[in-house]
């Protein structure tokens, strides 16, 4: 919202407020100024100057030579090729190092030979018309010689700019913002009466307004001005419209938008001529009904908007834009003011269905005050009349059956004072609510009809404690029970694997959580398997992201595609989180946490299965067991294994099979996990039991045994860990072997055991028994022969 | 004989004196005191003496022997002493060359700062709670005091899923799960991400964290609100930091505020990441509005709070000098090794 500070003046004074003061003052009370702009800053050294004489370019037929007296001791001379020039003219003058808005810098310069000390400006190098203008801007003959043509033009005009919130409709207008102005400054604010003069003819002989449902349109107020002339709109009008972004268009058109501006209150006026009937019906559209609306658009209505129609059909959509069939246009004589109350749902829906959001109905969907409807077609009338033209047909069309009370609310200041933690006055508070216009009589609160936000306690002290000022609340700190807070055991565990997954070396990545749903093709997820039924956005930004992901394996080698990309040599990385598993139709997600974890460059499925385990035992948990995995296409075959615990799958780690790789562009060998977090969650605990330290040495046994190179060294470690139970304390395996030695097919494997009792130094016999136990079940059941 | 046994001290003296090393040294031993040495030969003359000389030359021969095994005992030392040090000399190392370092990696940046947030809060008893990142329109918006159709839902471009169904647009609907299930007195933080129809550039995501928090009890006041966040901001920015309340609307909370510190880096004065102002906005907050209270069952006759919202990325940008949010989940490895 655009606010030209001098507009104030019609309703308060601000003698005496700068620039930084207002911008503080109004951000602190409420009213987020954004920032305060002069047209006149884009402005420099550009004046009033009188041609004296024009000559012939000696060698150009388009261009001119002009002396051009700008008050100086001699007069300067520019040369142009605008047509409209002649002796006697006053004309803008950029002088010599002169500075137009957008950043033109004009010096003097050569044309054709001739040297021009300048320019003379038309409207859109004055930066105070949008369309290319056909000749230099001709100023009024009186005007002063070698003025600033800012000062000339009322270019020095500074503008707030505001950011309203949602709440405040009544903002949305310069009444309003002159009203919080002098709430905050608590000087003294009042709106001019509207002086109307009214012809003796009664306007139901012009016109008829029907409602068919007062709770779409809860006010519709409609005058009537008869013997118009159309035409431009006076400058000082023309000037507030354009300080505040609005082009002007003639003077009827133009005083709607400046009731828009002025009141907040959207208007329209109709060629009552082009209104059939001259009958105005406010109604739901018809589904499929066409209009064509002032923009040159056809547009197709639905039964969920408001029509405004005329006997036979739609002139326009209720708080959104007009129809060009009964459009004022330099024809149009007698011309009806709207000046309504539409529903502010049905305006939004009709606007977002139509796809054009206007001023008006981004007004009309923040809920306006139909109170406002009144004093606002009378100001339009009373601009219209100012400007000496038409004749007021007497008395008002005023559709408003059930008429807006103020809100009330008991007036409860210790309440108040008791919610914000302050000490405010009784005295202090009702005189707040009265700058604001509320009323505070017997004990109760009347809240003016333009504030529609207010609706309990809570927004009353709201608005004593914006203007008493937030800076003067105390900062306390809070009373009442202990609480006890902290992290759940979830939390610590997140934070414990973060902590450790870097320790070990790997960096924690953020990644979207939505995907593109080829990306589950990428990974090679077959096509019948439960994760390519996607929770589906049904807007989104593209189809690189449209999905919910169901997989982590995407992110992560996406991620390290771009680190790949940018030839970093290495990486690890490792993401804490979700995907996101379709349940029923309806209803939420089943989102499950996911630890991902991948890497290349950096070691291979062994480095990263050690941080797995390393992570494992950090995490105090023990039974957990690597499988062989053949079978999932995402990762190569011969290296892959699934983590179990017990018969809970919980994840997965291997190589990413080379084709997917590929399909990432990933020219390495790339090592990914996944692991399920509710299920490190049911694992991991904190418990520890501490045990002896041993009084006795230990005594270790190396064996080394030969077996069918396809028989995992898992299976081994099996069966050593079932001797676990008495004097074997430990196993290691130390050596695998392949090649000429051991003979085609087979491999040797070589464990370290140690052995040891609690209770005394142990016999080579003991020692040989169960090294032997093993080695005889490793021939029975592995065929493993000892080296 | 006395005359040998002197000569053979003041030889051992002068051969003990210029001894190398302590193989050198166990040859002068056995030289002078072995069973085959020279004070041995001489000593075994002994018998040939008279006894009136015997114990004269016998007390003159251990005085030399003590002499000879005390200068060997001593010079042994000194030898040692010397072979440490050398051994020491030889042993330097240049310390300016680079240690050999464990491999180690890094939590993101959004975690570390996410992680000093928790600290700040958790310190002044507040719990950590979430909610879903997929959530329904009742709880994203509808118990929020955003029914249907309510202009602010604009200025939230909503990804969805179904009708009812959405992609959280703020880490507000934590609240209402957290009041549905826990009767006040409630104190918690809901750190998670959201999600906005935002194209992304230098200061857009349409992923990024919030760090919501809500507190409900007897007699909270918004005076406790301005107490709790001016703690937060200080342990945060430092206690130098000055903070802005500066009124604003939400839906969810009446009165409601924008709060605003100011530039940690030119401290007030305007400068390139403060545009100017001096001050930078970091939070929004407010007193829990009644509806949304009665909407859980909680009555705001009774029990009052306040509520507020911290975005992590905007927060982590300003504490790094981060200039581009895009780096956050681009997760560059050199970008990832600065924190």
């Amino acid at each position: 919202m655009k606010l030209p500070l001098s507009w104030l003046k019609d309703y308060m004074n601000i003698d005496g407020i700068d620039n930084a003061t207002y911008t503080h003052a109004l951000t602190m009370s409420g009213s987020m100024v954004e920032g305060i702009e002069n047209p006149a800053e884009e402005f420099e050294n550009v004046v009033v100057g009188k041609i004296v004489k024009i000559e012939k370019h000696p060698d150009a037929d388009k261009l001119v030579v002009c002396q051009v007296d700008v008050a100086e001791n001699e007069p300067i001379q520019i040369v142009t090729g605008a047509k409209n020039v002649f002796e006697g003219a006053v004309v803008p003058v950029a002088k010599h190092k002169s500075r137009l808005p957008g950043g033109v810098k004009i010096t003097k310069g050569k044309l054709r030979g001739v040297p021009s000390f300048g320019m003379m400006c038309s409207t859109d190098e004055l930066g105070i018309s949008e369309e290319r203008a056909t000749g230099i801007l001709i100023l009024p003959e009186d005007t002063p010689i070698g003025e600033d043509i800012t000062k000339v033009l009322g270019l020095d005009e500074s503008v707030a700019e505001f950011e309203i919130t949602s709440n405040r409709p009544d903002c949305m207008s310069i009444i309003g913002l002159a009203r919080e102005t002098a709430a905050t400054f608590n000087r003294p604010f009042s709106i001019p009466n509207s002086l109307l003069k009214e012809n003796g003819e009664n306007i139901n002989d012009y016109a008829s307004i029907e409602v068919e449902d007062s709770l779409l349109c809860p006010r519709y107020v409609a005058r009537v001005v008869k013997n118009v002339k159309i035409g431009p709109s006076p400058e000082w009008m023309q000037k507030r419209l354009k300080a505040c972004g609005i082009r002007s268009i003639n003077n009827v058109v133009d005083i709607t938008n400046y009731i828009m501006l002025e009141y907040g209150q959207p208007m329209h006026a109709y060629d009552l001529d082009h209104v059939e009937g001259r009958k105005i019906v406010v109604r739901r559209a018809v589904e499929g009904e066409q209009l064509e609306t002032l923009d040159d658009q056809p547009r197709t209505l639905s039964s969920s908007m408001i029509a405004i129609g005329d006997a036979k059909r739609a002139i326009g959509v209720a708080g959104v834009m007009g129809g060009a069939n009964s459009e004022v246009t330099e024809d149009t004589t007698t011309v009806l003011f709207e000046s309504a109350n539409f529903h502010p749902i049905y305006v939004r829906r009709a606007a977002k269905a139509l796809g054009m959001r206007t001023d008006a109905s981004a007004l009309f969907e923040k809920g306006l005050d139909a109170e406002t409807c009144l004093p606002a077609i009378n100001r339009a009338c009373s601009l219209l009349l100012g400007m000496g033209t038409g004749e007021l047909v007497g008395g008002v069309l005023d559709v408003y059956p059930v008429k807006k009370e103020r809100t009330a609310l008991p007036f409860e200041p210790e309440k108040m004072n008791a919610f914000l933690g302050t000490q405010i006055s009784e005295e202090e508070m009702i005189d707040i609510f009265r700058r604001l216009e509320f009323e505070v009589k017997d004990g109760i609160v009347y809240a003016p009809t333009f504030r529609g936000d207010i609706e309990s306690m809570a927004d009353l002290a709201e608005e004593a404690a914006r203007i008493y000022g937030y800076d003067k609340i105390p900062s306390t700190m809070m009373k009442g029970a202990v609480v006890a807070g902290g992290k759940t055991k979830k939390q610590k565990l997140e934070d414990k694997i973060k902590d450790t997954l870097a320790f070990a070396g790997m960096y924690e990545i953020m990644t979207y959580s939505f995907i593109d749903p080829k990306e589950n093709q990428m990974t090679a997820i077959p096509e019948g398997d439960a994760r390519n039924d996607f929770v589906r956005i049904t807007n989104p930004l593209g189809e690189e992201n449209s999905v919910m992901r169901t997989d982590m394996t995407s992110s992560m080698l996406k991620t390290l595609r771009t680190n790949f990309n940018r030839r970093n040599p290495r990486a690890s990385l490792f993401e804490l989180g979700s995907v996101y598993i379709k349940t029923k139709d309806g209803q939420l997600p089943d989102e499950q946490q996911i630890l991902s974890m991948g890497m290349y460059g950096n070691g291979d499925f062994y480095s990263l299965k050690g941080i797995i385990e390393e992570l494992f035992e950090l995490l105090g948990i023990k039974k957990y067991r690597f499988e062989p995995c053949t079978t999932n296409p995402t990762y190569h075959p011969g290296r892959c294994a699934e983590i179990y615990f017990g018969a809970t799958k919980a994840g997965v780690v291997g190589q990413i099979h080379p084709a997917v790789a590929a399909n990432f562009k990933l020219d390495t060998e790339v090592y990914t996990a996944n692991i399920a977090f509710n299920v490190l969650l049911k694992q991991y605990t904190n418990d520890r039991t501490y045990r002896a330290l041993p009084k006795f040495p230990a005594t270790s046994r190396d064996i080394a045994v030969t077996l069918a190179k396809s028989i995992p060294v898992g299976e081994i470690a099996k069966i050593i860990e079932k001797q676990k139970t008495d004097i074997l304390e430990n196993y290691r395996l130390f050596d695998v072997y392949e090649g000429e030695q051991v003979g085609e097919g087979k491999k040797s494997v070589a464990y370290s055991l140690s052995f040891r009792a609690a209770d005394r130094t142990l016999t080579d016999e003991e020692v040989a028994g169960v090294t032997e136990k093993i080695l005889e079940t490793l021939k029975k059941e592995l065929n493993a022969e000892l080296r | 004989m006395k005359e040998q046994l002197n000569a053979i001290q003041s030889a051992a003296a002068t051969a003990l004196s210029t001894a190398k090393d302590l193989a050198e040294l166990e040859t002068l031993r056995v030289k002078y005191l072995g069973k085959k040495g020279e004070l041995t030969a001489v000593m075994k003359g002994m018998g040939k003496l008279s006894p009136e000389e015997r114990p004269i030359i016998g007390q003159i021969a251990n005085e030399v022997r003590n002499f000879i095994e005390s200068a060997l005992e001593d010079k042994k030392t000194a030898l040692e002493t010397a072979a440490a040090a050398e051994k020491i000399a030889n042993e330097t190392i240049d310390v300016t060359m680079p240690g050999k370092r464990p491999c180690m990696g890094k939590k993101h940046p959004l975690t570390i700062v996410l992680d000093d947030l928790k600290d700040i809060f958790i310190g002044m008893g507040f719990s950590i709670v979430e909610g879903p990142d997929v959530e329904t329109d009742y709880y994203n918006f509808e118990a929020l005091n955003l029914p249907k159709d309510h202009p602010a839902r604009d200025t939230q471009d909503t990804f969805y899923i179904d009708k009812n169904i959405l992609l959280r647009t703020q880490t507000s609907p934590v609240q209402i799960r957290t009041m549905e299930k826990q009767k006040p007195p409630i104190r918690v933080i809901a750190p998670g991400r959201v999600y906005r129809s935002d194209a992304v550039d230098a200061t857009h995501s349409p992923v990024f964290h919030q760090i919501e928090g809500l507190v409900i009890d007897k007699g909270i006041t918004m005076a406790d609100l301005k107490g709790t966040l001016e703690i937060f901001v200080h342990k945060l920015y430092g206690n130098d930091t000055r903070l802005r309340f500066r009124p604003h609307h939400f839906p969810f909370t009446e009165p409601s505020a924008e709060v605003d510190i100011s530039c940690f880096n030119c401290g007030g004065k305007g400068c390139r990441i403060c545009k100017g102002e001096g001050w930078i906005e970091i939070l929004g907050c407010g007193m829990v509005h009644p509806k949304v209270l009665r909407g859980c069952g909680i009555a705001p006759e009774e029990y009052s709070g306040f509520a507020f919202g911290i975005g992590l990325e905007r927060t982590t940008m300003f504490r790094y000098d981060i200039d581009d949010l895009r780096l956050f989940f681009e997760n560059d490895i050199r970008f990832l090794e600065q924190f």
